[in-house]
């Protein structure tokens, strides 16, 4: 079928072509059909860098923000794992701050962190390099969804500075005890953390829909879907999720405000406080878990799909071999995308719903394993008999696949309900999501800085600095996670703030302190990183253009780092997938995808 | 650059194939404007079937009875009790505008400035005429039937919570939609869409384009109506 088609269309367009020069009828490309994009050019230093339309500075402008305040999500770890570890040394933190820590450094890392750093910055800036487009669609409306996210964040910090402080209901933020007294940050954390929330999901919406139709409707010629680097195939299934996702939140966070400060009972049932009736009845705490579940599954791979991309294309690159099963690598995305949607109450099984969904959750839970499984295969397929060369972001990648199938592998445990409900709230569960969506998409993330910094500023990474980075994160994140493994089966639970001494320690207290010396260890590693960052944005060893010889488009600019308006008067024009490396057949080993095929007559051009 | 003929592309089955398998578009023919409001759309539909959900879970769960609607909306005019007549005429009004606004769309193409502007007015003042209506129902309920959102003299106390909330998110979304009707009608009446007057805010141009998009918005917010209908005053 792929066959005739291409005849078609090579005809149709044979006779179209009426530019006068001849065209090898392999190189027809169909003509334009999107008229040239009007950009806006700044032209003062506020339009040009801090009221930006360029999609590019945006997406500087989203990672910074999210890495700040992502520092301060590390600096709450640091405090409760000093807390867990060494109680009577450092008792500064009470059980209200510890509470407090837990649930900021929570919701900073899944939303604030991963969720703007993948789809804001990864995304703004690789989504129209990528596809060849001049910037995204909309522009202006991309502006403003970083201003939106930047006030979301900025109302997020403010919380730490009202009376009663940031919430403590755990990131879940379940009612009813989220908005009850007793609970620390009940009174403002609480309703700054909800309007937050909604500010962040009126923002992100601005920004996703741009990264959508910047895919869907911006790419350039002879760009087909299947052209598309997996990097932009993860972006933009992610940001489908998000954006049938971030709904749900929304609509949480606005029935539990209005129970918080109008007095409704949407989530509140009848209940009593401190020997008094509350005047709230026949609300449902469950709907409420529903709700934000229904959301918080799919926010697990929005934060996971971008990665999944990501690290493919890393992945080729470095180890100079086509992805393996590109197809494949596609549906699985999407069919993990469009699964996600059907398992949310694998995290309820305790919650008291009935336990009959229990069978149906879990069952859907076990098939997502399946497409997963496919990636780690062609993952590591792709490396087989591949020129593998380690430099960092290779490093990366290859930690990324291990911590992954470590993380995947305790999620087919969590995932089966007789398995779960003993191991509910214990640090089995924290150990998982903590490898499985917070070290191995960061691991990603890294070897993402250290793959496009080069594009970005024009200068490499310092390479000593990034292995020490990579080696002391890699170890030290198992030293973290592997004995929290442990504590989980011994049964110590979650989110307790001191249990020193307490029965469930007695095998454990050492490992408790030995987890508090590796994360501090890693934590202060990662200052080093922003050092090098930091130091090599000025100082570092100058890039040649296309560092790593990759082929997509992002690395074909007319200038490194790119310019506003990206490609410079023409558009690229592509030929084939963003994979052909060590082609057979030809004399040279790497063929970007503006490269026309009657440049590489002798090569084999892989259908895609 | 060439326009596309979209005529001339497969159709059906082949032509879904064609579409998802071209380069450069996806949706042939469809502007970026008109396919972003597509998709926001959806997002926004997510909004509503979350709230309407809810709404349904507590409707099933409450223990207190939930009120009897055709009581608790019905209006006395000269004497007799006509249940949901208020919500008759607001529903009759929102659709009867998402009438005038296709109409404008038509229009709008034909490059008929004035009839197009004056529809979007009509279109406006039908939007505003429900909001009016909404506020006079909500200002009644409130001061005359003493509904709060945390409770009511008719039954189960999520019933106002849900009716305040529902209602009031829409009634949002209509005033937003009524908002750009009229900055739209002016810039209709003043020939922006003719001579490609840059906007204000994001120095861009714009066409009549732009007006099937906040059509596509109108109708949007007139069917998610529909659905509050039914499962607020009919159920």
């Amino acid at each position: 079928m792929d066959e005739e088609n291409n005849n078609n269309k090579i005809e149709t367009k044979a006779a179209d072509s009426s530019s006068g020069s001849y065209v090898p009828p392999a190189d027809n490309i169909p003509a334009s059909e999107i008229p040239e994009q009007e950009l806006y050019h700044a032209k003062s230093f506020w339009t040009r860098w801090v009221f930006c339309q360029d999609a590019k500075v945006i997406g500087v402008q989203y990672a910074l923000t999210a890495t700040a305040v992502g520092l301060i999500g590390l600096i709450l770890s640091w405090g409760m794992r000093l807390q867990l570890g060494f109680p009577e040394t450092f008792s500064f933190l009470g059980p209200a701050t510890y509470y407090q820590s837990v649930t900021m450094h929570g919701m900073i890392m899944v939303v604030y962190l991963l969720t703007a750093l993948f789809l804001g910055g990864f995304g703004n800036y690789l989504i129209p390099l990528m596809v060849g487009a001049r910037d995204m669609v909309f522009p202006y409306v991309n502006m403003v969804s970083f201003w939106m996210f930047l006030v979301a964040v900025l109302v997020l910090i403010s919380s730490f500075f009202v009376p009663g402080g940031p919430t403590g209901a755990g990131w879940t933020l379940y009612p009813p005890q989220a908005i009850m007294p007793g609970t620390p940050g009940s009174e403002m954390g609480i309703v700054l953390m909800l309007i937050s929330l909604s500010l962040f999901v009126i923002g992100f919406t601005m920004g996703g829909l741009n990264y959508v139709i910047t895919i869907l409707q911006a790419r350039t010629r002879g760009m087909t879907l299947m052209r598309m680097p997996l990097t932009i195939w993860g972006i933009f299934t992610a940001t489908v999720l998000a954006l049938l996702a971030f709904p749900a939140l929304f609509v949480a966070c606005i029935m539990m405000t209005l129970d918080n400060l109008l007095g409704t009972s949407f989530f509140m049932p009848e209940i009593f406080t401190m020997g008094e009736q509350l005047g709230t009845s026949g609300g449902s705490p469950i709907l409420f878990q529903h709700l934000f579940w229904f959301f918080g599954h799919p926010e697990v791979y929005i934060v996971a799909l971008p990665a999944f991309g990501i690290v493919s294309d890393l992945i080729s690159v470095h180890a100079r071999k086509n992805i393996f099963g590109y197809r494949m690598m596609v549906w699985a995305i999407v069919i993990i995308g469009a699964l996600s949607f059907v398992v949310w109450a694998h995290h309820m099984y305790v919650s008291g719903m009935n336990p009959y969904f229990g069978f149906f959750f879990a069952t859907t839970t076990l098939i997502i394993a399946v497409p997963t499984a496919i990636k780690v295969y062609n993952w590591v397929l792709t490396l087989w008999r591949g020129n593998i060369h380690l430099t960092i972001p290779m490093l990366f990648s290859l930690g990324f696949i291990v911590t992954f199938v470590n993380g995947g592998i305790t999620g087919l445990f969590l995932g089966n309900v007789i398995i779960d409900i003993p191991l509910s709230d214990t640090y089995f569960v924290v150990a998982h999501f903590h490898m499985v969506m917070g070290i191995a998409p960061l691991m990603v993330i890294f070897g993402a800085i250290y793959h496009w910094f080069p594009l970005i500023s024009g200068r490499h990474l310092n390479q000593t600095l990034g292995k020490i980075h990579f080696w002391i994160s890699f170890v030290g994140a198992y030293a973290i996670y592997f004995p929290m493994h442990y504590l989980g089966f011994i049964g110590v639970p979650r989110r307790y703030y001191e249990m020193y001494d307490s029965p469930y320690m007695t095998t454990g207290v050492g490992l408790n302190q030995f987890i508090t010396v590796a994360a501090l260890i890693v934590g202060f590693t990662q200052i080093l990183f922003l050092y090098n960052i930091i130091h090599s944005a000025f100082y570092g060893e100058k890039s040649e253009k296309n560092p790593w010889k990759a082929n997509s488009l992002e690395w074909h600019t007319p200038e490194m780092p790119p310019e506003h308006g990206n490609f410079g008067k023409e558009l690229p024009v592509v030929y084939r997938w963003p994979y052909d490396f060590s082609v057979p057949g030809i004399d040279r080993e790497y063929i970007p995808q503006h490269v026309a095929p009657s440049e590489v007559p002798t090569a084999k051009v892989e259908k895609t | 650059m060439s326009e596309i003929d979209t005529s001339k592309l497969p159709q059906g089955g082949k032509g879904f194939v064609h579409d998802f398998a071209a380069d450069q578009t996806t949706f042939k023919g469809v502007p970026w404007g008109k396919a972003m409001m597509w998709i926001f759309l959806l997002s926004d539909t997510f909004i509503f079937s979350c709230f309407l959900i809810s709404l349904m879970t507590a409707r099933a769960s409450t223990t207190v009875e939930w009120p009897y609607p055709s009581e608790v909306f019905g209006l006395t005019m000269f004497g007799v009790e006509v249940p949901l007549l208020l919500i008759a005429i607001m529903t009759f009004v929102l659709i009867t505008s998402s009438g005038t606004m296709a109409l404008a769309v038509k229009y709008g193409y034909e490059k008929n400035r004035k009839m197009c502007a004056w529809l979007i007015l009509a279109t406006a003042i039908g939007g505003l005429t429900f909001v009016g209506m909404q506020a006079f129902e909500w200002s009644k309920l409130i001061f005359h039937d003493g509904v709060r959102p945390w409770g009511n003299p008719f039954g189960a106390e999520q019933f106002g919570a849900f009716f305040f909330m529902i209602t009031g998110f829409h009634g949002t979304h209509v005033s937003i939609g009524v908002i750009f009707l009229f900055i739209f009608a002016r810039k209709t009446f003043r020939g922006d869409f003719d001579t490609g007057r840059r906007g204000y805010f994001t120095s861009m141009k714009s066409d009549y384009k732009a007006i099937e998009i906040l059509g596509l918005y109108w109708h949007f917010v007139d069917l998610v109506w529909v659905f509050i209908f039914a499962f607020f005053y009919l159920w």
